[in-house]
């Protein structure tokens, strides 16, 4: 059996070889807040620390969401981060894939829907990948692109075949 | 000591004389003096700046379920009696004012309009009217803290109330950034007035992050209300489900045993380590020095993997149980801790000595983002920000818990109050951190690592407090008959230190506030709750 730092390059490699298939370049990340407890967002930036690395394989968290193809969210979505996050959606570029990062982006976690809360992303804007944990494990953040790799490729198909 | 307390206490009651209608104890460290509301400022503003008392946290409840009223509680921490003094004030629904302490007690700004916003208790006289945590598009007369209040109820916007300081010249520049900012950051809008470069005023629009935690948290059982409690932050997940813990415990009257104590200790310097290391490394991209961003990176990760092999959680989530702990630790972790602390103590070493002896490095953060003691003070800064500004606070000698009574450490102070003071302490507390878990590790006691809780009494209040990486955190409990949670505050560090940050920024030029906010390392989910 592999340990689990091969398994980690692994996924690493399978990343960029199905970047490359389905995107034809490299991917870009922009980060949204939505309320998060900042559990979930340290998890993102660990991707970039010296052990995961995955700028390396060409992904990049970018500053602006004109710049993304895809949108990270953490945090089940609070009353006063609403508009941030519409904002943010209705700014970045096709195909807006937005990817639901931890237990509360995906449905409000131990919060829940509160006063102040909506109790997860697909309450505001379209989800593509639901990525469970709390926060989720740096790989399981990467099983979560690849997740919505397969997932745009899938659409991208099917309209294609709609076309014809 | 038990007797200077007293006699300490009585010649407070005399000098106060009959401001205060009643004074009582509530439980061995902490006295209640009830209080009419018209007497608040006078009597707070006694113990604060006549008996040097420190504003701990303020709280609003309301108990018009139990006797008629809403009642606020303002608590000052007397450290060198390890004492707590409380002043009490109920407020009649039919007049729901109070004279505001926040002319004279700075550090009570936000505590006060927080109950405006959230309970609808008005502070008269206070010298920010503008709301706080819910911001200008929430209906002012709705108050969710309140019991009438349902959790899950959305209230409609309506037409904003927030303003920001107006400028007349136009020398004088705005400069808007956030809430979303360019990294992988938490979110926060900021308004600079700038001339030319130069920083002259800051303004921030905070609370971005309000989930509604404490109101949450409300009708939760005990047990379950621990997991939301270490889920107000990541990073300092334990820190908060230990002071919760330790509320819990305190209202049961339960001491913990003491091996419990030890590994709570334990995995709290654990917390702290991977947090210093880690933020002594991202001070480096304040200045964009890769190494040092990359290595900071390197090590804290390193401390996570620990976490995760010790304790089962890279966060250290899920260890704290009511009354002690769920997890105990086998001669191999040990081994495995003394082995990963001894190699990342000498990459650490490596990572100070490049950072310190780099000119560019040195000269960015000296003399940048000064916060004075006198400020520190007047604002009650706790942790890091004000053990870097001359002010020598650390709960874990104020008032010890866990077993932080049974280990010897040293609180490093610095004078300037600069980022550089501010990178120095935590350079110096993560020795301080390997020492104390070396310390550990050579007298862990052996026995149980929990005692069950009796049923808690309702209506009574207990705190509990946690030196988190980022400073002293304060979690308030009062239990309702059925035991469940009856009300909820947290009082995070950061909530404490983000006011001093204008303070701080002000004069310095715009490119260095990234800096500067980071050397105070402040966490929004926190404050925000
Ligand atoms: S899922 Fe967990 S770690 Fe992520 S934001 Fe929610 S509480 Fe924090």
């Amino acid at each position: 059996m592999k340990s689990g730092k091969e398994q980690t390059a692994d996924l690493r490699w399978t990343l960029q070889k199905r970047m490359k298939e389905v995107l034809g370049r490299s991917l870009h990340i922009r980060h949204v807040d939505s309320g998060s407890c900042n559990g979930c967002d340290f998890e993102m930036n660990t991707l970039t620390n010296p052990i995961y690395d995955i700028q390396r394989f060409g992904v990049d968290f970018v500053a602006s969401p004109r710049h993304a193809d895809m949108l990270m969210v953490t945090g089940g979505v609070t009353r006063h981060l609403e508009e941030a996050l519409i904002k943010t959606y209705n700014a970045a570029s096709e195909p807006k894939m937005v990817v639901a990062i931890g237990a509360c982006a995906c449905g409000g976690g131990m919060f829940g829907r509160t006063y102040a809360n909506y109790g997860g992303v697909d309450q505001i804007v379209p989800v593509y990948v639901y990525v469970p944990g709390c926060p989720p494990r740096p790989e399981a953040i990467i099983e979560g692109i690849l997740l919505a790799l397969d997932r745009y490729e899938e659409l991208s198909r099917n309209k294609g075949e709609n076309k014809r | 000591m038990e007797k200077t307390i007293k006699q300490w206490l009585s010649r407070m009651k005399q000098q106060l004389g009959n401001k205060v209608r009643s004074m009582e104890q509530n439980g061995a460290q902490e006295t209640v003096m009830l209080v009419e509301k018209t007497e608040l400022p006078d009597v707070c503003y006694f113990l604060w700046h006549e008996k040097k008392g420190r504003l701990f946290t303020m709280v609003g409840n309301d108990e018009r379920d139990i006797h008629g009223f809403f009642a606020l509680y303002y608590v000052f921490s007397f450290d060198s009696f390890r004492h707590f003094i409380t002043v009490k004030t109920l407020i009649d629904p039919l007049d729901p004012t109070f004279p505001s302490v926040s002319v004279q007690l700075p550090a009570a700004n936000w505590y006060e309009r927080e109950v405006k916003d959230l309970l609808g208790l008005r502070p008269q006289g206070h010298p920010d009217p503008r709301p706080l945590i819910l911001h200008g598009d929430w209906p002012e007369d709705l108050h969710p803290l309140r019991k009438d209040f349902p959790l899950d109820r959305h209230a409609p916007r309506v037409q904003s109330r927030e303003s920001f300081m107006p400028y007349d010249s136009e020398d004088v520049t705005e400069i808007p950034v956030g809430p979303i900012h360019a990294g992988i950051i938490e979110p926060g809008h900021f308004r600079f007035g700038a001339v030319g470069d130069t920083i002259l005023h800051l303004d921030a629009r905070l609370f971005f992050t309000h989930r509604g935690l404490e109101k949450a948290n409300e009708g939760m059982p005990l047990e379950k209300a621990l997991f939301l409690a270490e889920r107000i932050c990541g990073v300092c997940a334990l820190s908060h489900s230990t002071a919760f813990a330790q509320a819990a415990e305190r209202l049961g009257g339960v001491t913990i045993p003491p091996r419990a104590a030890y590994l709570r200790t334990l995995f709290l310097e654990l917390e702290r380590l991977y947090n210093h290391i880690g933020d002594v490394g991202n001070i480096c991209a304040g200045f964009g020095f890769a190494v040092g961003v990359s290595q900071g990176a390197r090590l804290k990760e390193t401390l996570q993997q620990l976490n995760e092999r010790v304790a089962g959680h890279r966060y250290l989530r899920g260890i704290i149980r009511l009354g002690g702990i769920r997890i105990d630790i086998t001669e191999r972790e040990k081994e495995d801790i003394v082995r990963t602390l001894s190699y990342v103590k000498k990459e650490f070493q490596e990572l100070v000595d490049l950072l310190f002896s780099h000119d560019i490095a040195m000269n960015r953060m000296a003399t940048t983002g000064v916060l004075s003691l006198e400020h520190a003070n007047q604002l009650e800064v706790v942790g890091v920000a004000a053990r870097a500004s001359g002010r020598s606070v650390d709960i874990r000698r104020d008032q010890p818990y866990a077993a932080y009574d049974q280990v010897s450490f040293h609180v490093p102070v610095y004078e300037v109050g600069d980022v550089l003071s501010r990178v120095r302490i935590r350079v110096d507390e993560v020795l301080e951190s390997i020492a104390i878990i070396e310390q550990l590790m050579h007298s862990l006691p052996s026995g149980d690592t929990f005692t069950p809780l009796p049923p808690l009494p309702p209506y009574r209040s207990a705190m509990g407090w946690c030196e988190s990486p980022r400073g002293e955190t304060v979690h308030w409990l009062m239990v309702g008959p059925d035991q469940t949670v009856y009300r909820y505050r947290v009082r995070s560090a950061t909530y404490s230190n983000w006011p001093a940050v204008p303070l701080a920024v002000k004069g310095n030029i715009v490119p260095d506030f990234p800096l500067i906010n980071k050397s105070f390392e402040l966490c929004y989910a926190c404050c925000d709750r």
